[in-house]
């Protein structure tokens, strides 16, 4: 697989400001996938229409994030759990 | 939010036809490259194209067996929900009317899966009548994979996240059922001219 | 940084443009005075808004160049292709004008002076940016981790901050690299190809030396880079990344 569209989690750092008033892309999450555990300024962020965030380690979609005429919508698909530490 | 920034004007967003940019579009003669995982490359020899029925009647076409049916080559108009549109871009590709002539055409809907895991849905009208082609070249070239290459469904007259990238296959059913961008607040349907961009559009 | 120091809400701020400096034909590097700014950290980032008369407003994140200084703020931003925020950031921002911008972000590919070393710093073209800012803390503080910057340009007048870099390169314990992928001037000794991995065997730490890796550029170098580095024997855990995506500037 090529693989050079995506950026990496710190691009959702402001976003996550947003949701917990806080710097979160240092903070661990686990997918609950594959139960990799990584930084969240780990994660694949792939731009398309709105955000994916994808586990770097088995590339499973764990948040998507879409802006819409009505807010944003933020979709913790597969985050087993999110440590704030 | 009474804040301008002095001399930013953003894109021309005047550009082009009235006519053929629908509204909150603007003309980029670029082609961006959007996708929601990385780019699945699938060897042409493995590649398969399934239609299944509400019935689970299957019909596959290898790389070679697709290659056979009567190919097009169409001019048409294609507009991104992310606001681009890109005019008269030409695909070579089968008209979806020859992949669904042996199906009843009394289903409703069409979910259209891809190698990657990307779904998206529209009604089954939307894919007939000439309107929708499984595309695997654009300007005359073979069709890149970072565009959806080998093949992609191309459904110019509805935002392009419905011309899902490395398709894999078509279902057909009685009912409607929201894929990847429509289940997060995407419009269900997503017709341009009516700005449907997101559900309640 | 203790943690409670930063927690807060990111509000928007007003910039004033103090100066801006061509870097290369195709990179301007603005310097602002943002009052309110909080101060931030070695690699993190910040947004920039733009907005029109008829409110249509455009965002973009920038990594931020300079080390904390009060409310003086500095970001270097590359022209891309069919980008209004870069195209209006170098052709029609100039001293005086304001604009809006909101931080720092990031707390993963962030670097302080005194965390210990040796520090390894690896560029793909403006993806030397955020490390420009870590090298900067490390000579502000006197601190003395060893540091190399492995740097990728196209041509040596593709070099960002290049006579700050040659000055650097003059300081004890810090050793800087660049190599040319697309032309050389006449006499030119370093590198000339794109990073790989013999590259990234003779000239960065080894991994014995249990370094610490930023690798900044746009995505296909950060994944060549990254993995050869894991392939070389540095553990994933040692390897900050910032990828900018396919274009070469972050959006």
């Amino acid at each position: 697989m090529t693989d050079d569209s995506h950026v990496d989690g710190n691009a959702l750092g402001a976003l996550f400001f947003d949701l917990f008033g806080r710097e979160m892309t240092d903070q661990r999450g686990c997918c609950a996938a594959c139960g990799a555990v990584n930084q969240l300024g780990c994660l694949k962020v792939y731009r398309a229409p709105g955000d994916v965030a994808r586990c770097p380690s088995c590339g499973t979609v764990v948040m998507v994030v879409v802006s819409s005429s009505t807010g944003v919508r933020v979709s913790f698909e597969a985050l087993r759990w999110l440590e704030l530490a | 939010m009474s804040f301008v920034t002095r001399g930013f004007r953003g894109r021309r967003r005047t550009d082009g036809p009235a006519d053929r940019v629908p509204p909150g579009q603007y003309v980029t003669t670029d082609f961006p490259v959007l996708s929601a995982g990385p780019t699945p490359h699938v060897p042409l020899e493995e590649w398969r194209l399934t239609v299944t029925d509400r019935d689970g009647r299957q019909i596959s076409w290898t790389w070679d067996e697709f290659g056979a049916l009567p190919q097009e080559t169409v001019t048409v108009d294609i507009h991104c929900v992310t606001k681009w549109s890109k005019l008269d871009t030409v695909w070579d590709g089968v008209s979806l009317d020859t992949l669904l002539d042996d199906f009843d055409s009394t289903s409703g809907y069409a979910f259209v899966h891809s190698h990657g895991g990307y779904t998206t849905n529209l009604p089954l009208a939307d894919l007939t009548g000439g309107k929708a082609w499984v595309a695997t070249g654009y300007d005359g070239a073979p069709l890149a994979p970072e565009h959806g290459g080998p093949a992609r469904l191309l459904v110019p007259h509805l935002y392009f996240w419905k011309s899902a990238k490395w398709l894999s296959g078509l279902v057909l059913a009685d009912n409607d059922r929201a894929g990847f961008w429509e289940s997060y607040g995407y419009h269900i349907y997503g017709d341009p001219w009516r700005e449907q961009r997101y559900s309640g559009d | 940084m203790a943690r409670a120091a930063i927690q807060r809400r990111l509000n928007w701020l007003i910039a004033e443009v103090v100066s801006t400096r061509e870097e290369t034909p195709l990179v301007r590097t603005i310097e602002l005075e943002c009052p309110g700014w909080p101060g931030h950290l070695p690699g993190q980032h910040l947004d920039v808004r733009l907005t029109a008369e008829d409110g249509y407003t455009a965002q973009r994140s920038y990594s931020i160049a300079n080390p904390a200084d009060g409310e003086k703020l500095a970001i270097t931003v590359e022209h891309v292709d069919e980008g209004e925020v870069s195209a209006y950031l170098i052709e029609e921002l100039t001293t005086g004008d304001r604009i809006e911008l909101r931080g720092p972000i990031g707390g993963y590919f962030v670097w302080e002076p005194g965390t210990g070393g040796p520090l390894q710093l690896i560029a793909g073209g403006s993806g030397i940016v955020p490390l420009m800012a870590m090298l900067r803390a490390r000579i502000e503080a006197g601190s003395d981790e060893l540091v190399r910057l492995l740097a990728s340009a196209r041509s040596y007048e593709h070099i960002i901050y290049r006579e700050e870099l040659s000055e650097i390169a003059q300081r004890d314990g810090i050793e800087v690299t660049h190599t040319l992928t697309r032309s050389q001037p006449e006499g030119w000794t370093g590198p000339s190809r794109r990073v790989d991995r013999a590259m990234l065997e003779n000239l960065v730490w080894p991994p014995a030396r249990e370094p610490t890796c930023f690798v900044c550029g746009p995505t296909g170098f950060v994944e060549t880079v990254a993995s050869t580095l894991v392939e070389l024997g540095h553990p994933p855990g040692r390897i900050r990344t910032e990828r900018f995506g396919p274009t070469g500037g972050p959006t």
